[in-house]
């Protein structure tokens, strides 16, 4: 009896081991995503599953994983088994295509505008009153202005921040990269901590007070003002800066295998609607449609902006030069 | 005899109980399969690098500052707690007072705290907004999001070691002996230094070692606490998340395979410590 | 009067006591008491109805329900381990054993977010058998199974290191003579050994619960924060905290913190009543 009771008990240990693991008989899908979406796709999601029961009468519950974009893509390539995955640049979806061959490397061009649904840039979040009076890039250099931003190994609201200050640098000085240089590792000696991904940085500058200026997503910089309160920070913009365009992709090998396809395209392009868009504009991304950027709460401001593209030429070179191991950050980096 | 009943009496003696090879048995498989096979993956992947890479990464600046801090606030979390641990093992056996036995009980709280938990309710405390937090701030003195918030985290991880192995051994510590010293004309502090101290000394140290020991690998409670600033206040776990986080495993598992290597050390140590403490209390 | 003089120089005087009394009560104050006031407070500080719509919501009911899952497999599995491994050691005498008893101490000493490397290394995509598990559909990290693992490793020896030194203490002879008495060796186990050790079995249960329902860093390596599906309630404490949401992140802690006190008076319970069936180093 004792044996009996013994290897049952096994069978249930080892059968909820092995047991894919899903709780609920309903359709769910899983959105990997960069740190800042959170608040963004815990409403979207909603409203997705609103219009799917609405178009097929089926329930979806999507769930969520936020961290710095570079660290979800190593963990999708390492086996994180996401239907889609929603990050913050290009690259990082290129290694999961070229690593793990989870998707096809020309992925980027099955949906409209890059498969990046919006677009988005980077600001300045300061304290209130702005007491290190920072108006614009050459500010965050000076002696003694602390700046937050993240990690660019592991963030990729940090990459973002590295190229917009490099593009600053560059168009300021006559496209000189020696004077780039010099500019960026001066900023980053400025640089106390740097958090895994864009949210660490944010609890960083607004909950722990570290730091004079935080470079921020604009999205980031708006909903730290709306959550503490205009009377703790202000949004800075500078007079010029990136271009951001956080892409969105079906991670082909693991919705087939959850037989989720259908549902994770829909869920894709259900961002481009006006539903969609709408949404995004609520959350201060910067959305594809002219109409949801018109009827948001907020205008956001005009901005020079250049494309990583024109400056850099394209994410793969742009991630060699600078991120790659032994590449220019980690030249400049020295903490 | 067969042959095989000779092995079985060479590795071990006969007995009449069974079940040696069952329970012998799945302890090597259970053993093996969640603890040694797992850590020797480790150990196969730091051994994927060079000894020169080896040592480019354990040695790199930033993992020596980890080290220096993991080791130094770990050593003075340890250090306010043997202090505060003979203390409280000393009021606790010999005092009476009331709530005692709550006291007593919540000795323990560190081992069944979640760390997380901990972690939060400590950065809660010393924020600079937060209850304590405010009072040090007027005195000047920043604790959360600095190096002084890693120590007090491991002080609080690191809590009940003393407590607890030195409660027994004052408990087992013969009054005569007191009584005889004070006879010969020793006052109290005499008494403390030269007959309680050496009764007492083996049994906090270890518990100052365990306490190091744990502090050393400690997580949880200290991310929230910490500033995590590079070369500042980044302790060697985080360190070690950040590595595997960057794609980099060779290097987090070379990083991971010096500090198992440190806690081999201080397990050995902790051994020695209470084989000493052991034969100490045998001769009292 | 030289009686007196001895008295006092074996004790200390009313003022060192009330001294050393106050100074030792200000360390348990600040570093024990005031950690769980401050949970409790945080937690209920916007009410009871947001407490209760905080842990109740359904994300804090997944990591409640997946905490309690994972504590269901892996205590039971390390209770297992723990009697095998006990039994073998405390009544047989064999080459190896004290090396064996380190072995089994050895998750102590590894921290957990090594812990939890080490099945990435295993089990990952880039690990030793991901690739395999991969192709037959088996997925270990970022899913229950890595979580039940990480949390067996670092809740390994509980309750084998409470069981080995009773039944080293108790010794061999009531079994050996419920086997000369005829007893099978099943009957022996379930009649003899096990109504011996069952208070030391509870109290090795208690701690390896804590544990396992708390663990923090090994498990965060191998969740993949999937939230209302691979979060555990540490892990979810961590995740609201990160969303600025701090009363509900206190919320969830706080039913941690009850967690850690039930077990605390329980252990108390244990040890002040039944403490001369625990292991020696409790009596």
């Amino acid at each position: 009896m004792t044996l009996s009771f013994t290897r049952r008990a096994l069978a249930i240990a080892v059968g909820l081991m092995l047991a894919s693991p899903s709780f609920a008989a309903e359709r769910t899908l899983l959105n990997a995503s960069y740190d800042p979406t959170r608040e963004l796709y815990q409403e979207y999601n909603k409203a997705f599953a609103k219009y799917w029961k609405g178009k097929t009468g089926d329930d979806v519950a999507v769930r969520q994983s936020h961290a710095g974009s570079g660290g979800q893509s190593r963990a999708v390539i390492d086996g994180l088994r996401a239907d889609v995955v929603t990050l913050a640049l290009a690259y990082d979806i290129d290694v999961i295509a070229e690593r793990a061959k989870a998707l096809p490397v020309e992925w980027q061009s099955r949906l409209p505008h890059n498969s990046a649904p919006y677009t988005s840039t980077i600001v300045f979040l300061v304290r209130k009153g702005n007491p290190k009076a920072i108006k614009d890039w050459p500010d965050l250099v000076k002696p003694g202005v602390a700046v937050i931003t993240p990690n660019p190994k592991t963030s990729g609201g940090a990459r973002w921040n590295y190229l917009a200050a490099w593009g600053y640098a560059l168009k300021a000085n006559h496209n000189n990269p020696a004077a780039a240089e010099r500019f960026v590792s001066q900023l980053y000696k400025n640089v106390p901590v740097l958090d895994s991904g864009a949210r660490g940085s944010t609890i960083t500058f607004t909950q722990r007070g570290l730091g004079d200026v935080y470079i921020a997503w604009e999205n980031e910089a708006y909903l730290a003002r709306d959550e503490f309160g205009a009377d703790k920070f202000e949004v800075v913009t500078p007079s010029v800066s990136i271009l951001a365009e956080p892409p969105v992709a079906v991670v082909d090998r693991v919705a087939e295998r959850h037989k989720n396809r259908d549902l994770a395209e829909e869920y894709l392009k259900y961002l481009y609607a006006p539903e969609g868009q709408a949404i995004i504009a609520g959350h201060y991304y910067r959305p594809r449609d002219a109409g949801a950027a018109a009827s948001a709460k907020v205008k956001l401001p005009a901005i020079e902006l250049f494309t990583i593209d024109e400056v850099f030429g394209g994410w793969k070179k742009a991630q060699a030069e600078h991120f790659n191991d032994k590449g220019m950050f980690d030249k400049i980096y020295k903490p | 005899m067969t042959a095989a009943a000779a092995r079985t009496s060479f590795w071990r003696k006969p007995s009449i109980l069974p079940g040696f090879g069952l329970s012998m048995g799945f302890t090597l498989l259970y053993l093996s399969f969640i603890v040694l096979i797992p850590l020797a993956a480790l150990i196969l992947r730091a051994a994927g690098l060079s000894w020169d890479e080896f040592i480019g990464v354990v040695a790199d600046p930033r993992a020596l500052a980890a080290y220096r801090l993991s080791f130094g606030a770990s050593f003075l979390a340890a250090a306010v707690n043997i202090v505060f641990g003979v203390l409280t093992a000393w009021v606790l056996v010999r005092y009476d007072f009331p709530l005692k036995r709550f006291v007593e009980g919540l000795v323990d709280l560190p081992f069944a705290l979640p760390t997380a938990v901990a972690g939060i309710a400590l950065t809660a405390l010393f924020a600079e907004n937060g209850w304590i937090g405010h009072i040090l701030a007027q005195a000047g003195l920043k604790v959360a999001f600095t190096p002084l918030g890693v120590v007090i985290a491991l002080v609080f991880i690191g809590l009940p070691f003393v407590v607890r192995t030195v409660q027994p051994v004052l408990q087992d510590l013969n009054k005569e002996v007191e009584e005889a010293a004070a006879s010969l004309g020793a006052n109290r502090f005499q008494t403390f230094r030269r007959v309680l101290l050496p009764a007492i000394l083996p049994a906090a140290l270890t518990g100052f070692a365990l306490a190091f020991a744990r502090a050393l690998g400690e997580y949880g409670s200290v991310i929230f606490i910490a500033g995590n600033l590079p070369m500042k206040s980044e302790i060697v776990p985080l360190l070690i998340i950040i590595k595997l986080e960057q794609f980099d495993y060779a290097g987090a598992a070379a990083i991971s395979v010096a500090m198992l290597a440190a806690a081999f050390v201080l397990l050995f140590m902790i051994n020695l410590l209470q084989r000493w403490s052991r034969a100490r209390i045998g001769a009292f | 009067m030289a009686a007196t003089r001895a008295l006092a120089a074996i004790t200390e005087s009313p003022k060192v006591r009330l001294a050393l009394l106050l100074l030792a009560l200000a360390y348990i104050l600040f570093f024990l008491v005031l950690p769980v006031v401050v949970v409790f407070t945080e937690a209920f500080g916007r009410g009871f109805t947001y407490y209760v719509e905080a842990v109740s919501e359904p994300d804090a009911q997944a990591a409640i329900k997946l905490t309690l899952l994972v504590a269901a497999i892996a205590v039971p599995a390390n209770v297992v381990f723990g009697v095998a491994a006990s039994w073998a050691i405390a009544k047989f005498d064999f080459v190896g054993k004290s090396f064996l008893i380190t072995l089994i101490d050895l998750p102590f000493s590894v921290s957990p977010v090594i812990s939890g490397l080490i099945y990435v290394l295993m089990f990952g995509g880039h690990g030793l058998i991901g690739p395999w598990l991969d192709q037959h559909d088996i997925q270990i990290i970022y899913a229950v199974p890595g979580i039940v693992l990480a949390t067996i490793f670092v809740t390994f020896p509980f309750v084998a290191r409470e069981l080995i030194p009773l039944m080293q203490e108790q010794g061999t002879e009531e079994e050996e003579a419920a086997r000369s008495l005829g007893a099978s060796g099943w009957q022996t186990f379930w009649r003899v050994t096990l109504p011996n050790i069952k208070w030391g079995l509870l109290y090795g249960v208690l701690l390896c619960n804590a544990r396992a329902m708390g663990e923090f860093g090994a498990v965060s390596v191998v969740s993949g924060h999937i939230r209302g599906f691979t979060n555990t309630m540490p892990l979810h404490v961590e995740i609201l905290y990160n969303e600025y949401n701090l009363p509900a992140a206190f919320a969830v802690a706080s039913l941690l913190a009850f967690l850690a006190l039930v077990t605390l008076v329980a252990k108390a319970i244990l040890e002040w009543r039944y403490g001369h069936e625990l292991a020696p180093v409790h009596h």
